[in-house]
C-alpha cells in the first residue's frame, strides 16, 4: 500500500502521518507537494493537520483553491481514498467534499487531549477492521472542531449512516458530557456519501504505535489496508 | 522621523552612560552617527552585552564530554547523545512584553527561542515554558495569565512543536513584573550544525523571511529597565508574531542548511539587523557591509536607525555560498518567502551599512559584542541587610489543624493544583514524539531513528531563593535533576533563565552572584555542563523586585524504552519514600505560604552528596526491575506527591506516620532529595536490601488500593475520597479563570 501524504506550507503533521504509516502500519508513504497533482500510483491520499496557509481567514478557506486539491477532488470522484485529519477535514469541508462545517470550540479554546470515539459502521474503507460499536481512544488538539450543519443536512447524513465516529465514554456512551468541543450530534468524523472520503477531528497518527500513549489510530489505517487487500487485482480506483 | 544630532543627552536618552559614551566616541575616534548610536546603545545594553553578569556566568562549568556548542558560541547550547544525532536547546526570557501584551509578548517569546534553535539545523521537537504571575485571585494577573497561555498556544500549536510541560506559579511577589521564560529542543545531525559565525569573504549576506517594520524598536533597551506606569507607553517596543511565516522559515531554513547553501545562519531575535550582522562578523572575525536599501521594508519613511534596529519578528540574517546564490532563492521561493540578498562580507572587522549609497555606520564589530569591546561591569553587591531577620524568623510550624484538610488547601493552591487549564490549550502530542505528556515531574520526547528519549524539566522555587539565592539556585538544579530522573533519565545538561532585580542594586546584584554560585557548584556536583540560555534583569515595578527566580531548563537522556519510569500505579503496591525527613524543614514551603504568606526561616538544606546517591539509587532500582512508579517529593512535601499519585490514577492509598514523628512535618516538610515510589510487594524486600546496603534512607509507608487516601498516626486515622482531592485539584484553576470562584 502506498499513501500520499499532501503537504500544504503550514502542514505540521505531515511528517507524522508519514512516520505513522511507515512505521506504525510498516507501509509505504510518500509526500504531494501542495503545487503537484496527484500521481496515480498511490492507494489513499492524506490530508494533514496543520494550518494549511497560516489560517488566518478562516481554517482551511485558501487549501482548498491549492493546484492539489483539484486532483484530490479528481482522485476521489474516482472513487480514491481520502483521509481528512483535523486540518485536512476542515479542507475537505472547505472544498465541499464532505457536508457541514467545522466552527470554534464551545468554550472558544484550543483543546489537546485523549478522546473516546466510537465506531458507528464497519462497512467502510475505513473501518472494516473495526467491528460497529467498538471504542477507540485518540486524541484530538484543535481550535476549530466543533462540527455544525444545518438540521436538513444533518438529519440527511444521518439517515445516509455517513457519522463514522462520534465522541462517547470510555464504553461507548455518548452523551453531552462526552463532547469535547460543542460538536452536533457528538459527531468526530463523518464520510461521505460514497463512502471514500473520511473526515475527522481526532488525529489517528499520533496513536498509531504503542509508546506514544495508544494504537487505536492504527486499526483506521490498517482498515484501509484490509479493504484494498480483499480487493486484491482489482484496480482499486473507480470501485 | 528625522535624525537628531547626537550628542551626550541624546546618549543618555538611549540608556547609556556618560562613560559609555565616551567611550563609543574613542573607539570610532569622531562622535557616532545617529545610527550608531542607536546600535552601541542597544548592543550594550544589559539584554544583549550581558555586561553586569557576564563575570559571574564566566564561572559556570561549560565542558563535558558531550558539548558540542558552549555556552555563548552559538545561537543555542549543543550536546551529542549518540546515534549521530545532537539535541540544541536554550530558554530564553520574554518577561516585559508579557507584561505589558501578553498574547503577543508570550507568542513572539517562543518565536524567538524557536528561531535560535532551528537557525543551527535542528527541528524543534518540544517546548517548555516556566510561568510566573501574581496570585490569581487577582483578575489582572488572571488577564495575563490567560493572554500569556493562549499566546503559548497561539503560536506554538500553529508552528507545530508541542509544548510538552514546564511551570506556572503564583505569588504576588510577580504581580508588577511577570515571568514568561520559553524553552525550545531540538534535534539535529550532529555533522549539519550550522554556524552563526560569518566566512567567505566576498559571501553574499541573505535576509529571509519577513518584512522589516518599525516594530519592537529598542525592545532590547525596554528589556534593560524597571516597568513602571509609564511602560505601558512604550508598547511599541512588543512585537507581533507570525507563527505561520515563521513554520515556513523553518521548513525554508532546514532546507537551505540540508541542501548546503549557507555557511552561517543567525536568527534576528533582540536588535535585529544589528545583532545578528555584527554578532556574526565578530563571531567570524570578517567584516559585513550591508545595504540597507536592499531590506525589503513593510512601512515606508523608515530611516536607516530604525531599519537596523528593527525587531521586526520572523526573520534569519544567511551567509550564503558564492555562487549558489540561485539555489537559496530557489528555496525561498519554494517556501513562498521574501529573499533579498542585502550585503556581503568583506576583509577586515568592519560592520558597515550603506544608506542611499552613503555610509551611515562605520564600526569594527568586536567593539559592540560580548567578548570584544562591550562594557563589562565589576557590580558591587552586598547581602541585603533586612535577610538575617527573615532567616533566623523560626520557621517551625505546629498547628491544630487537621492534616487533611491542609492538604486539601496545599492541592488548591493554583501553584499546586493541576495544570490541565493551561496544557489542553497547548498542542503537546503534534511530532508523535510526546511519551510522558504534561502535568508529571518530566515531560519525556522520543528521539526518532534513535533507541533514545529525552526527559525535559524546567525549575526553580522563588521562595527558597528568596530566603538564600545560593541554597534555591543549588535546589532548583538539584529538583530538575530529580524531576529527570522520576521518569528514569540522568541528566546530561542545563540551560539557565535567571530572572532578577535591578543589578545597579547591590542588594538585588548579591542575589545574582549568590545564585549563580550555588548553580555552578550544583553543576559540578552533578558533572553536567550550562551550555547557555538568558539573564533577565530589572525584574522590578512598583510593588518591588521579584524573588530572585533562576529557572533551569535541564535535559535528561534515557537509552532504552524500557528504562522509562511510568507514574502508573496499580492496587496493592507498597509505597516507599526514599530520602530523609529527619527534622521537619519548613522554611519557604508551600505549607508556611498558607498558613503565613511571605517565606522566612531558611530554606530546606541541601546535600548534592545525598541528592546524587538517593538519585542513582532510583535507577539502579529500576534497573533491577524494582520500581513501578517514582513522583518526585517537592512542593507541599510528602502529602501532596502522595495526593498527586493517587489523583492522577484515581486509585486510593493507605500510609501510616509513626506516632513519634511529628505528623504535620512528615506530611508537610519539604525536605530535599526524596522520592516517592511504588514497589511490588512480593520485591519490597529486594528493594529495602539494595537501599540498606547502599546506605539509603527508605521508608515503607503503606499501600495503594481502594478509592481514599487514608492516613493513620498513632491515634490519628482519618481518610479522604480521591475523587473530592481530585476535584480540588483538577478543577481549581479552570473554576477560577471561567469566574466560578
Amino acid at each position: 500500500m502506498l499513501v500520499g501524504v499532501v503537504v500544504f506550507p503550514g502542514s505540521n503533521c505531515d511528517l507524522d502521518a508519514l512516520w505513522a504509516i511507515e512505521h506504525g502500519l510498516g507501509e509505504e508513504a510518500k509526500f504531494i507537494w501542495h503545487r503537484d497533482k496527484i500521481v496515480s500510483d498511490v492507494d489513499m491520499i492524506i490530508l494533514p493537520g496543520g494550518f494549511s496557509y497560516g489560517d488566518y481567514l478562516r481554517t482551511g478557506a485558501f487549501a482548498r483553491f491549492s493546484p492539489v486539491m483539484e486532483s484530490v477532488t479528481d482522485f476521489a470522484r474516482e472513487g480514491g481514498l481520502v483521509i481528512g485529519i483535523c486540518n485536512g477535514f476542515q479542507v475537505l469541508l472547505e472544498a465541499g467534499m464532505l457536508p457541514g462545517a467545522l466552527i470554534a470550540n464551545r468554550r472558544l479554546r484550543f483543546i489537546c487531549k485523549d478522546v473516546f470515539i466510537r465506531a458507528e459502521r464497519s462497512d467502510t474503507a475505513f473501518s472494516v477492521s473495526i467491528p460497529q460499536g467498538t471504542v477507540l481512544k485518540i486524541p484530538i488538539a484543535h481550535f476549530c472542531g466543533n462540527y455544525f450543519a444545518d438540521a436538513e443536512t444533518l438529519s440527511r447524513i444521518e439517515s445516509n449512516g455517513q457519522v463514522l465516529f462520534r465522541y462517547c465514554g470510555e464504553n461507548g456512551e455518548v452523551s453531552a458530557e462526552f463532547n469535547p468541543n460543542g460538536s452536533s450530534n457528538n459527531i468526530a468524523g463523518l464520510v461521505n456519501e460514497r463512502g471514500n472520503v473520511l473526515g475527522m477531528m481526532p488525529h489517528p497518527e499520533r496513536y498509531s504505535e504503542a509508546i506514544l500513549g495508544g494504537e487505536d489510530g492504527r486499526m483506521i489505517f490498517a482498515s484501509v489496508r484490509e479493504f484494498l487487500k480483499k480487493r486484491e487485482g482489482a484496480f482499486v480506483r473507480g470501485a | 522621523m528625522i535624525e537628531p544630532t547626537v550628542d551626550l543627552a541624546l546618549a543618555i536618552g538611549h540608556g547609556l552612560t556618560e562613560e559609555e559614551f565616551r567611550k563609543i566616541i574613542e573607539i570610532l575616534g569622531r562622535t557616532p552617527t545617529f545610527s550608531e548610536l542607536g546600535i552601541y546603545s542597544v548592543m550594550w545594553s544589559e539584554h544583549c552585552s550581558y555586561k553586569s553578569s557576564i563575570k559571574y556566568l564566566k564561572r559556570l562549568p561549560r565542558e563535558g564530554e558531550h558539548v558540542l556548542a558552549k555556552a555563548g558560541e552559538e545561537n543555542a547550547g549543543a550536546l551529542d547523545i549518540g546515534e549521530g544525532k545532537a539535541v540544541i536547546f536554550k530558554i530564553e526570557s520574554h518577561n516585559h512584553p508579557s507584561a505589558l501584551e501578553p498574547y503577543q509578548g508570550a507568542a513572539t517569546g517562543v518565536g524567538g527561542i524557536l528561531r535560535d534553535v532551528f537557525s543551527m539545523g535542528a527541528r524543534p521537537i518540544a517546548a517548555m515554558d516556566s510561568l510566573r504571575f501574581g496570585e490569581l485571585s487577582d483578575p489582572k494577573q488572571q488577564h495575563l495569565f490567560n493572554g500569556v497561555v493562549e499566546g503559548i498556544a497561539g503560536y506554538g500549536n500553529c508552528f507545530g512543536v508541542p509544548t510538552v510541560g514546564g511551570e506556572v506559579v503564583f505569588d504576588k511577589a510577580y504581580s508588577g513584573n511577570c515571568l514568561v521564560n520559553a524553552m525550545a529542543v531540538g534535534i539535529a545531525d550532529t555533522g549539519k550544525i550550522m554556524p552563526a559565525k560569518a566566512s567567505g569573504v566576498g559571501n553574499p549576506v541573505f535576509i529571509l523571511g519577513a518584512t522589516t517594520g518599525r516594530d519592537g524598536i529598542h525592545g532590547a533597551t525596554f528589556a534593560s529597565v524597571e516597568l513602571s506606569d509609564k511602560s505601558a507607553e512604550d508598547r511599541s517596543s512588543v512585537q507581533i508574531g507570525d507563527p505561520f511565516l515563521e513554520k515556513l522559515l523553518l521548513e525554508a531554513t532546514l532546507e537551505i542548511i540540508e541542501k548546503g547553501l549557507a555557511v552561517a545562519i543567525q536568527d534576528m531575535g533582540a536588535a535585529g539587523i544589528t545583532c545578528s550582522s555584527s554578532e556574526m562578523a565578530a563571531g567570524g572575525g570578517v567584516g559585513i557591509k550591508i545595504d540597507l536599501d536592499k531590506v525589503p521594508l513593510r512601512e515606508s519613511g523608515m530611516i536607516p536607525y530604525e531599519i537596523l534596529l528593527s525587531e521586526s519578528q520572523e526573520r534569519m540574517l544567511i551567509i550564503g555560498k558564492k555562487g549558489l546564490e540561485d539555489s537559496l532563492c530557489e528555496v525561498a521561493r519554494k517556501w513562498e518567502l521574501n529573499i533579498e540578498r542585502i550585503g556581503t562580507v568583506t576583509e577586515g572587522d568592519r560592520f558597515k551599512c550603506l544608506w542611499h549609497g552613503e555610509l551611515v555606520c562605520d564600526i569594527p564589530a568586536k567593539t559592540l559584542v560580548l567578548g570584544g569591546g562591550a562594557p563589562i561591569y565589576d557590580r558591587p553587591y552586598i547581602r541585603p541587610a533586612g535577610l538575617d531577620a527573615i532567616n533566623t524568623r523560626n520557621s517551625a510550624i505546629e498547628t491544630d489543624k487537621d492534616p487533611i484538610e491542609l492538604l486539601e488547601a496545599l492541592l488548591s493552591m493554583p501553584s499546586i493544583a493541576g495544570k490541565r487549564w493551561v496544557f489542553e490549550q497547548y498542542d503537546h502530542q503534534v511530532g508523535t514524539n510526546t511519551v510522558i505528556k504534561p502535568g508529571g515531574d518530566a515531560a519525556l520526547v522520543r528521539v526518532k531513528e534513535t533507541s533514545k528519549f529525552l526527559a525535559i524539566s524546567t525549575d526553580c522555587n522563588g521562595r527558597f531563593c528568596a530566603l538564600d539565592p545560593h541554597v534555591g539556585a543549588m535546589q532548583a538544579v538539584a529538583e530538575s535533576a530529580r524531576n529527570v530522573v522520576s521518569v528514569g533519565a540522568w541528566p546530561i545538561g542545563i540551560t539557565n533563565c535567571l530572572n532578577f532585580g535591578n543589578p545597579e542594586k547591590p542588594e538585588s546584584f548579591w542575589q545574582f552572584v549568590r545564585a549563580v554560585e550555588g548553580m555552578g557548584e550544583a553543576c559540578r556536583a552533578y558533572n553536567i555542563p550550562v551550555t547557555g540560555g538568558n539573564v533577565s534583569f530589572y525584574n522590578e515595578s512598583q510593588n518591588g523586585a521579584i524573588f530572585p527566580t533562576p529557572v533551569i531548563g535541564m535535559l535528561g537522556i534515557i537509552d532504552k524504552p524500557q528504562d522509562i519510569i511510568r507514574q502508573d500505579i496499580t492496587s496493592d503496591l507498597q509505597l516507599v519514600e526514599i530520602g530523609e525527613c529527619d527534622c521537619p524543614e519548613f522554611g519557604g514551603s508551600s505549607l508556611q505560604k498558607i498558613l503565613f504568606g511571605d517565606p522566612f526561616g531558611l530554606p530546606p538544606r541541601i546535600d548534592l552528596d545525598r541528592e546524587i546517591a538517593n538519585a542513582k539509587f532510583i535507577l539502579s532500582a529500576r534497573d533491577r526491575g524494582l520500581i513501578e512508579a517514582c513522583h518526585d517529593i517537592s512542593d507541599g512535601g510528602l502529602g501532596v506527591a502522595l495526593a498527586e499519585l493517587c489523583i492522577w490514577n484515581d486509585l486510593g492509598a493507605s500510609i501510616e506516620i509513626p506516632e513519634d514523628r511529628d505528623i504535620i512535618g512528615s506530611l508537610f516538610g519539604e525536605s530535599q532529595a526524596r522520592y516517592l515510589i511504588a514497589v511490588q510487594a512480593i520485591k519490597l524486600d529486594n528493594l529495602m536490601l539494595l537501599a540498606k546496603k547502599n546506605n539509603i534512607s527508605a521508608k515503607v509507608l503503606g499501600y495503594t488500593g481502594g478509592l481514599s487516601l487514608s492516613i493513620h498516626s498513632g491515634s490519628y486515622y482519618k481518610s479522604v475520597e480521591i475523587m473530592k482531592l481530585k476535584d480540588i485539584y483538577e478543577n481549581k484553576i479552570s473554576k477560577i479563570m471561567r469566574g466560578e470562584l
